[in-house]
């Protein structure tokens, strides 16, 4: 009776395995948003079928047999113990099964090779643990970030509808154009992946690596980084946001006015108060993970900030420490990661924060001169 | 199929005295890792165990041996264990040269094509990586590694010649062969150090130095272990051990000697030299 | 078969307590061993799996936060493959070989001794690494780079644990060759082994290949974490890529180490309940070695995201698909072996039919990953942990059981409780497909592997997942209470006590005498 669940249970799914069901119970790919992704689940359908197909020609016999070749029954044992041709059949028709199915699949792998002519190309760096994006020869880059509150992962609030999938700012991209991404790492290997786009990468540090796509229609999709990065990879998805091409072309230009806008905000000197305020948020954003809301860090990993030495000390030292990283060490290089704006206002936080003190303040400035 | 029964070993302390040593060894080199000094004291510790281990197991086995306890059957199993233990450390010099082949033909030229990331940056070898500016003098082939490499084929050639010996009774010639051999490989260790501490890289100098003193690093340690297996030998047939058609520990000592050896030609030619 | 023993002399060489199982050579002994720790570390291993699911039964962080998460993971991974799969098998090989080709005892019984003692010092150190600052490996039982560089001393820790695991492996692969090769009884050609034998020799050959190249890769670790080696790092001209190469180069031939002795078992079993030859013994055994072969050449389908060339991606789809087929043949050979037999049920025959058909589905889903395009989206997802627990746990663990049940009765020379054995595998199989199949559908869905938190379409199935991995864990205390009830008593089992096995096992009395086969049995041509 047993043995007949699995099977019983199996024939029901297949049913229903090529429609995907309501969130929650989904059983199948997602929708396909490109038509890459369009070619991986027709093929997944097809290798579906296949294997429904043998699994019911070998099994059939066996349950078959489970039920009429029993000993209780006084079924008495056949002597055979081979037959050459049936071995020759049954190796023969899977090989040449897996070339009907070798064949679409192989075509879709030199589709998905394919980068060439591209009408945009964005650089895609995986950090530890969010991304950054670059639009290649327009000058605009970010930093794309875990929006979720901390507050949700450690369940003091309800979950949005969006938890974990959400980011501060998203990847933006035309649809309906090819886009090319170039793939690389600041530390350790990530992977990029957008499910209902098709793509997924591993962004390698120190390589590029490159994939592309093409959304169809207008939307927001959303991913997540696919290889293990350490203790934050969970929490670096991947937003995509696919605007008409006109309003993607009017994105652009306001991106690049707003960061002209705001490097020139960003020489001028802050009150300690609004840096600190402003610090708080970069704080939870990029520092959180390893240092922890309380400054406590986590013992033999990642050092403590309330109370720390170098926290407590001059405060270029400080400054330098968040700025250089400490190489060898999951401490990355925030000078590269984060404006002179931010850095200050970061610095100055962890040092007017817990039971840290200094009543001092860092300016953007400050920063600025390490750059030179 | 011999009638003798294939000898049972009795009961032996002294797998578990080798494991013992082994975690001492471990944990000894975790704390030097960990940056106590101490630990290096358990290192030795460790090591004398493991040494301890060694002798005592194998003056057990040739015990066994000179007593007659160990039949033909036993001696083909040896040749066999052999034989698979010399095919396991062939594979693990296969996964070094394998890295070595991948950097030069897949990995270099990876990186000399992300211009985004390594703009100048151009395939060769050998090359110590796009991110380090300093440049180096690779290791000759043609002075001391030449030399070398006469050296080893030579040494090949005299544990032959004590074999051929040893298989015609002929002590003397046994005992000097293996000594030559011995001689030759402790003066190819020598000019191996002495290249090392004149060498003009280091093991940081990119993926070069990694690969060069890993490969000739691990293959020197294995002419050490051989010259030690055959001083053992040596030393047995001095103490009048062997006959000239049972003396499976000297071909044993003698095979490793020249898979040793092979390594090395390979190692001549693709990393010295090529 | 009928076979001639020459007197069994009686024996009291050897000491007593705890002495006895320090310094045994004896292959039932150390046979035995191995069997007690698999079994400890199975359920060890076993309960860090209950922490990932009950950190995983609801979104949101509970008990176990990222970093404790991860280390729970990986040592997982690493403690049920070297800890508990491996030396079950290793243990089952020990008692039974020589027993099946009439040897006295393995070629090599002290060494024999040592690579067993070995597993307790690589056990040791992984379960200090949880104590140590920074805690256990957290970056996957695969160690890749630049990850696996950044982590604390455990980190060192685990690479020892594995040298000494690898140390342990390749003494006793040469042991099983050169046993298999030299030690056969009179009469017993290769091509006449009990296939059991067949997939460890066939098994020992990739350990003695493949182990030496997982020590190179964990040396490379080592250097480049504390020897300024620049192997994996791309400023000094080397590749984290280069680390999967080496690595999955060893990982293809050990997920095969994991199984092929499983067939080996099945292969027994199905023939002893179908009271009928093994249908197609030579296609079974060119089988095992194609498997072998091609595992070689497979390596880079776990690797299709890294970006490889096309070439690449191309040749290791094709052969990955291509070592379906003599998978498939064993399959279709194990069927033909149950057709028109004389089929009963006892619990080695169920587990052993369970395997086939749950290994299959494992199979399938191999099949679907082996497709590069398909495993774009599913590479990395819990439709891989699917996969692999399908074929890992349904194939191996399950065909492990099956052995160990076929087997008790000759070990202990009592009947284990039957209707207990039916009730664990009912629970097992049931507990087991309520846990993995919902994963197919949540790496489907796109929920990433390795995450200790997930976004809210998951939650349904993962919630199924987890009650289903509680259940089955419980299960296996039953497991436990019924191999201890059956050490301590029951019925007598007698020589014999299926009356369709055949193997020279089974003309020894039960249990067998502490040295069997002291002169090899005669064998007629049969």
């Amino acid at each position: 009776m047993a043995r007949r669940l699995p099977s019983l249970a199996l024939i029901g799914l297949a049913a229903t395995l090529c429609r995907s069901a309501q969130a929650g119970y989904a059983i199948n790919l997602a929708p396909p948003a490109t038509p890459i992704a369009q070619q991986i689940y027709d093929l997944h359908t097809l290798v579906l079928w296949v294997c429904a197909a043998i699994f019911v020609v070998v099994f059939l016999p066996m349950f078959w047999s489970i039920l009429r070749h029993r000993r209780s029954k006084g079924h008495l044992p056949a002597q055979f113990s081979g037959n050459t041709r049936l071995e020759i059949a049954w190796t023969a028709v899977p090989v040449l099964i897996l070339v009907g199915m070798a064949w679409p699949a192989a075509r879709t792998v030199v589709a998905m090779k394919d980068t060439s002519r591209p009408d945009l190309t964005i650089q895609v760096t995986g950090h530890q643990w969010k991304w950054e994006y670059a639009y290649l020869g327009e000058g605009v880059r970010f930093f794309s970030s875990l929006a979720t509150p901390r507050e949700q992962i450690y369940a003091s609030r309800p979950k949005g509808a969006d938890y974990l999938l959400e980011v501060d700012r998203p990847l933006v991209v035309p649809a309906g154009r090819k886009v090319r991404l170039v793939l690389t790492s600041a530390d350790v290997i990530h992977a990029w992946w957008v499910p209902e786009f098709g793509v997924k990468q591993d962004a390698i540090p120190g390589f590029i690596r490159d994939s592309w796509f093409e959304v169809r229609r207008p939307g927001t999709y959303r991913g997540q980084c696919a290889e293990l990065c350490g203790v934050g990879h969970g929490y670096m998805p991947v937003v995509v946001e696919a605007l008409p091409p006109e309003r993607f072309a009017a994105w652009l230009a306001e991106e690049k006015a707003r960061l002209a806008a705001a490097s020139r905000t960003a020489a001028l000197d802050q009150s300690p108060t609004e840096l600190v305020r402003r610090g708080e948020q970069v704080y939870k954003t990029h520092c959180v993970a390893c240092h922890g809301a309380d400054g406590a860090g986590v013992p033999g990993a990642f050092p403590a900030l309330d109370g720390s030495p170098i926290v407590r000390g001059p405060r270029l030292d400080h400054l330098r420490r968040v700025f250089e990283g400490k190489p060898g060490t999951a401490m990355a290089a925030f000078g590269r990661q984060l404006d002179d704006l931010d850095i200050a206002a970061v610095v100055s936080y962890e040092r007017n924060s817990w039971s840290n003190r200094a009543g001092d303040a860092v300016q953007p400035a400050e920063v600025a001169a390490l750059r030179r | 199929m011999p009638d003798a029964a294939y000898y049972q070993p009795p009961p032996s302390a002294w797998p578990i005295v080798g494991s013992l040593a082994l975690l001492v060894l471990a944990g000894g080199f975790v704390l030097l890792l960990a940056g106590f000094a101490p630990g290096a004291y358990a290192m030795a510790g460790g090591a004398l165990m493991l040494a301890l281990m060694l002798f005592g197991w194998f003056r057990d086995v040739v015990r066994e041996s000179l007593s007659g306890k160990l039949n033909a059957r036993v001696d083909l199993s040896f040749r066999w264990g052999m034989v698979w233990f010399i095919f396991s450390e062939v594979m693990f010099f296969a996964a070094f040269f394998g890295a070595l082949f991948y950097v030069r033909r897949v990995g270099v030229p990876m990186l000399a094509e992300a211009d985004l990331l390594w703009p100048g940056y151009q395939a060769g070898w050998p090359t110590a990586g796009p991110g380090i500016r300093e440049g180096f003098t690779p290791m000759a082939a043609w002075g001391i590694p030449a030399l070398n490499t006469l050296i080893l084929l030579s040494s090949g050639a005299t544990v032959t010649w004590a074999h051929w010996g040893l298989k015609r009774g002929r002590r003397r010639q046994a005992a000097l062969g293996l000594a030559a051999t011995v001689l030759l490989g402790a003066i190819f260790l020598a000019l191996q150090a002495y290249e090392y501490m004149t060498s003009l890289f280091t093991i940081r100098t990119g993926i070069y130095g990694a690969t060069f003193y890993l490969l000739t690093g691990f293959h020197g340690a294995h002419v050490a272990l051989g010259a030690i297996m055959l001083l053992v030998i040596l030393l047995r047939v001095l103490a009048g051990h062997f006959t000239p058609t049972d003396h499976f520990a000297f071909e044993a000592a003698s095979w490793y000697w020249h898979f040793v050896d092979v390594v090395w030609l390979l190692l001549f030619v693709f990393v010295y030299w090529l | 078969m009928d076979i001639a023993l020459d007197g069994q002399q009686p024996h009291a060489d050897h000491p007593s307590g705890a002495l006895r199982w320090i310094t045994t050579t004896n292959h039932k002994d150390i046979g035995t061993l191995y069997l007690w720790f698999s079994l400890a570390m199975f359920l060890f291993a076993g309960s860090m799996a209950l922490g990932i699911r009950a950190e995983l039964a609801r979104p949101g962080i509970q008990f176990a936060d990222p970093a404790v998460f991860n280390q729970l993971t990986s040592l997982h991974g690493l403690l049920m493959i070297f800890g508990a799969v491996m030396p079950a098998f290793v243990g089952l090989a020990n008692w039974q070989i020589p027993l099946m080709i009439g040897a006295p005892d393995m070629a090599f019984p002290r060494l024999n001794n040592w690579s067993f003692w070995l597993l307790p010092v690589a056990a040791l150190l992984l379960l200090a690494s949880l104590f140590v600052p920074g805690g256990a490996m957290a970056a996957g039982w695969t160690l890749y780079p630049p990850l696996y560089i950044q982590g604390g001393i455990a980190y060192d820790i685990t690479i020892l644990a594995i040298h000494v695991l690898g140390i342990s492996s390749i003494m006793g692969a040469i042991n099983v060759i050169t046993t298999i090769l030299n030690l056969r009884a009179p009469g017993m050609t290769l091509m006449k082994m009990p296939l059991f034998v067949w997939t460890w020799l066939v098994t020992a050959f990739l350990l003695v290949a493949v182990m030496p190249v997982l020590a190179a890769a964990v040396t490379m670790l080592l250097t480049d974490r504390h020897f300024n080696t620049h192997f994996f790092d791309a400023a000094g001209g080397g590749d984290p890529v280069m680390f999967q190469h080496i690595f999955w180069f060893f990982g293809h031939p050990e997920v095969y180490v994991m199984i092929l002795p499983a067939f080996g078992i099945v292969s027994t079993i199905i023939p002893a309940f179908a009271r009928k030859p093994l249908f197609g013994y030579a296609s079974m055994v060119y089988a095992v070695a194609s498997i072998a072969v091609l595992s070689f050449i497979v390596w880079a389908h776990h690797m299709f995201t890294t970006g490889m060339p096309v070439a690449g991606q191309l040749f290791f789809m094709f052969t990955t698909m291509l070592i379906a087929v003599p998978t498939g043949v064993k399959v279709f050979n194990w069927v033909a072996t149950m057709w028109r037999g004389s089929l009963s049920f006892e619990t080695p025959m169920l587990f052993a039919v369970a395997v086939v058909f749950l290994f299959t589905i494992g199979g399938f889903s191999g099949l679907v990953l082996a497709l590069v395009p398909v495993d774009i989206q599913l590479q990395d997802t819990y439709y891989v942990v699917a996969h692999f627990h399908y074929v890992l746990f349904s194939g191996a663990v399950m065909g492990i059981m099956g052995g160990v049940y076929f087997w008790l009765p000759k070990w202990t020379g009592h009947m284990y409780d039957e209707r207990l054995g039916k009730l664990h595998f009912l629970l097992t199989t049931i507990a087991f497909n309520v846990t993995f199949f919902p994963m197919h559908f949540l790496g489907l869905a796109g929920m990433p592997r390795r995450i200790p938190d997930y976004a809210l379409q998951f939650a349904e199935f993962n919630f199924i997942a987890s009650v289903g991995a509680f259940v089955l864990g419980a299960s296996q205390l039953l497991f436990v209470y019924v191999v201890l009830k059956c050490i301590r008593g029951g019925a007598p089992a007698g020589s014999r006590p299926w009356d369709g096995a055949d193997t020279l096992e089974w003309s020894l009395p039960s249990p067998p005498p502490y040295h069997s086969f002291a002169t090899p049995p005669r064998l007629d041509a049969s």
